[in-house]
């Protein structure tokens, strides 16, 4: 019995004292749900990351590692339970995540703010999360909605579309992104003929295809998800012939499209956030040498994410969200030494040095408002059944 | 004035999609009326049952095209079809044997059996997943148009499209041959007249000589033989995903009580009531209506009742009424 109890104290200390040089990053991405097949170059994206600043050794506040949970887009309820997992029973001192609006504004009230622990989320994009209470805690390495709105009219109108019928997801993301389309659209002179929702997971969309063709319109926009409504629309429309060329938003980006529908996709064109930058090309080649796709949508941003909320804490010289959220801004933006994907490390000595750096990373990183990135796009195009890049806005 | 082109909009986007969802419900609302008939409990169970046999049906459907049997311009799941009832039709008669059997003897109220239903619902649920996941599984090959709508714009010269998806044809074609069948049955047969009997007068039946447990086993063997048709059908027009299958539950009882639970007739007449009112109610009028009415008269709106969001409560707006007025059902089935 004695050595029973010497033997679990023991344990107890040495987990103890492991713990206390773990940092522990939550990653909280819809592992399962309408993005799930976006979100293992996410993960993977914040997993570089991470690997990159201990593989350094320069980070002394520990060993870092990253906790997964599963945000599954959605389900609020579910994303609460999961970030609340991972603050209280894994103790993480900061999440990447979550990916969908939705379940990101419910856990940053629900989780993040009553626990004082910071998040940047890679991929929440509704407009409405620039203004939520957030006490500081909230910053998005993804642009508001509200840009992307602005760009998808500039593309639109650039090719001399003038009216289109707009779907979105019934979601905060899929409305807030057909409103500021909506007003975009209408200030450049476009018109909406209807702007209707579809609900995800349903395996028949031809009642809404059937009122978005009678309304009528050169074109579709669709503003849904890829595994979710968005395919089954664009896959009704081309069946009854309803649309022929459809606009893909952010959430629409993805080879899984190309391989469902096929051929009638050619000559549909969207935008999703990217770069042409220095940043992102290294960032391709070190998630090709890695083993993931780094051209996966948002898979970019989530490893800046990740490397700012680590450099944040080396900056603060703290893990305790109170003091790492204050350095957010400060090494995101200019001035100072910029920094790539790769060079973590390099990061970490100058601000030992006590040297100002400007965080550039994979997707140009600079953020603005209340901590949301200013965004930029790159255009493609599907041809031939492949994604071909147009331009960078 | 175009009365042509108004036409086609209409077949094409109400009338034809209408008619295939409303023969997959129809062949559904079949399946529970008759266990409720001759049963006597709503078999929550079923649309998980659909989900089960579409399965089977789509993992031998891999298994020939892996061998390369394809059955031409139709569907390959035609040809598995057949293998997904038959062990559709074991799971379901090995169900009773081990569940419902049990409760039948001990001459459980219905009630009960309806919430022994819903558990068996929950274990298929989960086996149906466990086996085939949970995501989408397109398994529809073969031709995909009887006519695209492209080709019947150059064919005829109208400025709308008719779109006629070789698997709508497919489900109407064999639904009409599944109902001709059933109703020969029901009628003609020395099993499906027992069967009627059965469902009129349990005891009357059974004075009379009939076998019981004969008369539950053919239910079972048709009432899986029809989930599964009816689920093959509706994943080859649409897509297969267990969840879809869980939901189509709601939209099948609301069919089957529209028109009178255990009339066969009834739980057909439902399955399109129910289909063309989802379907109409929440359409868009605008392009019908802009091609009837003189220029001048074009609409501004979109001539829509009810935004595509509220389907179902299209249903059960139909369902509630029904109940109220005529509690019966269209058909004179029997009261809830």
């Amino acid at each position: 019995m004695k050595k029973l109890l010497l033997a679990t104290a023991a344990t107890a200390l040495v987990a103890g004292a492991a713990s206390a040089q773990d940092v522990k990053l939550g990653v909280l991405l819809g592992f399962t749900g309408p993005l799930e097949s976006i979100t293992p170059a996410m993960g993977a994206g914040a997993d570089l990351a991470i690997k990159e600043i201990n593989d350094s050794g320069k980070f002394t506040l520990g060993t870092a590692s990253a906790v997964r949970g599963d945000s599954t887009c959605v389900d609020a309820a579910a994303a609460t339970a999961a970030a609340e997992r991972l603050v209280t029973a894994d103790g993480v001192v900061g999440i990447v995540g979550a990916d969908c609006s939705g379940v990101t504004g419910a856990v940053l009230q629900n989780v993040a703010r009553p626990n004082g622990i910071g998040m940047i989320s890679p991929s929440a994009t509704s407009p409405a999360l620039s203004t939520a209470e957030d006490d500081g805690l909230f910053f998005r390495t993804a642009p508001s909605d509200a840009r992307q709105g602005e760009i998808m009219a500039d593309i639109l109108s650039e090719k001399g579309i003038k009216s289109v019928a707009v779907t979105y997801t019934n979601n905060d993301y899929g409305k807030g992104l057909a409103d500021s389309f909506g007003a975009a659209f209408a200030a450049k002179g476009g018109s909406v003929t209807i702007s209707a929702p579809h609900e995800d997971g349903k395996a028949d969309y031809s009642a809404e295809v059937a009122s978005l063709a009678s309304a009528g319109g050169e074109m579709l926009i669709v503003a849904g998800y890829v595994d979710q409504g968005g395919k089954g629309v664009i896959q009704a429309s081309i069946d009854s012939g309803a649309f022929s060329t459809f606009y893909l938003v952010d959430g629409m980006y993805g080879e899984a499209l190309i391989e469902a529908i096929g051929e009638p996709l050619n000559g549909s064109f969207g935008a999703v956030p990217g770069t042409d930058s220095e940043g992102a090309a290294k960032f391709q080649e070190m998630a090709t040498a890695a083993g993931f796709d780094g051209t996966s949508a948002f898979s970019p941003e989530s490893y800046d994410a990740a490397a700012l909320i680590l450099m944040s804490m080396a900056a603060a010289n703290s893990t305790a969200s109170k003091d790492w959220t204050t350095k957010v801004m400060d090494l995101a933006n200019a001035p100072g030494e910029p920094i790539l994907p790769g060079e973590l490390g390099k990061a970490l000595e100058l601000i030992a040095a006590g040297t100002d750096i400007d965080y550039v990373g994979a997707t140009a990183v600079e953020l603005v408002g209340a901590g949301e990135s200013a965004g930029n796009y790159r255009e493609y195009e599907i041809k031939d059944g492949t994604i071909s890049t147009v331009g960078f806005r | 004035m175009d009365i042509l082109n108004a036409l086609v909009v209409f077949l094409n986007f109400v009338f034809i999609p209408g008619l295939a969802y409303g023969a997959q419900l129809a062949l559904g609302a079949l399946g529970v009326t008759l266990i409720y008939g001759i049963l006597r409990f709503s078999n929550f169970a079923h649309g998980d049952t659909m989900a089960f046999g579409t399965m089977v049906t789509i993992l031998f459907t891999w298994w020939f095209q892996s061998m390369g049997i394809s059955f031409g311009v139709l569907p390959t799941a035609l040809l598995a079809l057949p293998f997904g009832i038959a062990i559709t039709a074991a799971m379901t008669l090995g169900t009773d044997r081990v569940v419902y059997r049990f409760y039948r003897k001990q001459k459980a109220a219905p009630v009960i059996l309806v919430m022994v239903s819903l558990g068996v619902m929950f274990v298929m649920n989960g086996i149906v997943r466990l086996i085939i996941g949970v995501d989408d599984q397109n398994f529809a090959d073969g031709g995909r148009f009887l006519i695209s709508a492209g080709d019947f714009k150059t064919m005829t010269g109208l400025a709308e499209g008719l779109a006629i998806k070789s698997t709508q044809a497919v489900t109407v074609v064999t639904a009409l041959v599944v109902m001709g069948l059933l109703f020969w049955f029901l009628q003609k047969t020395r099993t499906g007249k027992s069967m009627r009997a059965f469902s009129d007068n349990e005891d009357l039946a059974l004075l009379s000589g009939i076998n019981p447990d004969r008369v539950v086993q053919v239910t079972w063997i048709i009432a899986a033989a029809l989930a599964t048709i009816a689920g093959v059908l509706y994943g080859l027009d649409k897509s297969f995903k267990p969840f879809v299958y869980f939901q189509l539950l709601l939209p099948i009882f609301a069919a089957a009580i529209v028109g009178g639970l255990g009339s066969p007739i009834g739980a057909i007449a439902g399955g399109f009531v129910i289909a063309f009112s989802e379907v109409m109610v929440t359409y868009a009028w605008k392009k019908v209506v802009t091609y009837l009415v003189p220029e001048s008269m074009a609409p501004e709106g979109l001539l829509q009742l009810m935004s595509t969001d509220y389907k179902f409560a299209v249903s059960f707006a139909i369902l509630i009424l029904v109940l109220i007025f005529m509690p019966t059902g269209l058909f004179k089935g029997k009261s809830v």
